[in-house]
C-alpha cells in the first residue's frame, strides 16, 4: 500500500458540485527510461482511475506513461446523498489500490 | 485538416503563395503534426469530424521542468443527461507515446472540469478533444515551451 491523498469537502449541499482531488504516490515508471547499465526500467504505471459514489461510477481515468510521478486527478461530482465515495488506482501489473472517504449531504 | 494541405505544400509553393497564405501559413495548426498522434487521435474518435471549440486547454506557456506540468481542461457544457461530455482525451506530439490521459465523464460529474499533471519531453502542442454525449468532438489545443525536458534524468 503506498500513501493516497484525496481532498474532498466533508459536507455538501444536496445538489452541489464538488471538486474532488486526489494524488497517490507512485512513480509511474515509464518504460522508456534507461537505468545505468543501460537496459530499460521495466513499465510501472496506474493504467485505470475509477471514482464510485454509493455504488455509481461517477468519473474515470485511463493513464499512459506520460501522466507525471505521483498522479494528480482533480474532477468534479454531484453531491446528491450522504454516502461513500471508493477511489480505485489499478497497475499494469492488475494489483489496485482502494482508498474510501465519506460524504454528508445535506 | 489545415495539416494535411500544409504537408503537401513544398517551400517553393509556400514561398510563392506567401503573399496571401502568410497568415494561414504561420498559424500554429499548419506546424506538422507527427502521424502517431493523428493516429491516436483517430482511434479515439473513430474518424469523427473535430471542430474547434468548446474545448480549454490551460497550461504554462512556459516550463523550466518537463517532468511534472500542471494542465486543466474546462468543455463548454451543461452536463445534464441528456447533454453532456462523456470522455476528453490528452494527446501530444513529441513524447515517445502520443496517448497522455484519458477522462471519462458521466452527468453525476455536474461540471466539465479536470485536471492533471504530465511529463513534456520537447516543446510542443498538446492537443485535449472532447466527445459529447451526442457524438460530436471538439478539441483544444495549447503551445508549451519546455526548457528541461522529462526523460533526460537517471
Amino acid at each position: 500500500m503506498t500513501r493516497a491523498l484525496i481532498n474532498i469537502p466533508q459536507k455538501a449541499k444536496r445538489g452541489e458540485v464538488i471538486e474532488i482531488k486526489t494524488m497517490l504516490s507512485h512513480p509511474m515508471e515509464t518504460g522508456f527510461r534507461p537505468s545505468s547499465d543501460g537496459r530499460l526500467v521495466p513499465r510501472d504505471i496506474i493504467e485505470k482511475f475509477v471514482c464510485t459514489y454509493n455504488g455509481e461510477v461517477v468519473f474515470s481515468a485511463d493513464l499512459y506513461p506520460a501522466v507525471s510521478a505521483n498522479p494528480f486527478l482533480s474532477f468534479n461530482m454531484v453531491a446528491e446523498q450522504s454516502g461513500t465515495i471508493v477511489f480505485a488506482w489499478t497497475d499494469n501489473h492488475g494489483k489496485t489500490q482502494v482508498q474510501t472517504a465519506a460524504i454528508q449531504v445535506e | 485538416m489545415k495539416t494535411s494541405q500544409s504537408a503537401i505544400l513544398t517551400r517553393r509553393a509556400a514561398l510563392a503563395a506567401g503573399a496571401g497564405l502568410g497568415a494561414f501559413a504561420l498559424m500554429p495548426t499548419a506546424r506538422a503534426t507527427p502521424e502517431t498522434m493523428a493516429a491516436a487521435v483517430k482511434t479515439f474518435t473513430g474518424g469523427k469530424p473535430i471542430a474547434d471549440g468548446r474545448v480549454k486547454l490551460e497550461i504554462s506557456l512556459l516550463v523550466e521542468n518537463g517532468n511534472s506540468v500542471p494542465l486543466s481542461v474546462t468543455v463548454d457544457s451543461p452536463m445534464t443527461r441528456q447533454d453532456h461530455v462523456k470522455r476528453i482525451g490528452i494527446f501530444n506530439e513529441k513524447n515517445p507515446l502520443p496517448e497522455v490521459l484519458t477522462f471519462h465523464l458521466t452527468p453525476r460529474s455536474g461540471r466539465a472540469q479536470v485536471a492533471s499533471r504530465m511529463r513534456l519531453n520537447d516543446t510542443q502542442f498538446i492537443t485535449a478533444i472532447a466527445e459529447m454525449s451526442d457524438g460530436s468532438f471538439w478539441s483544444g489545443k495549447a503551445e508549451v515551451i519546455v526548457t528541461m525536458p522529462a526523460c533526460v534524468e537517471e
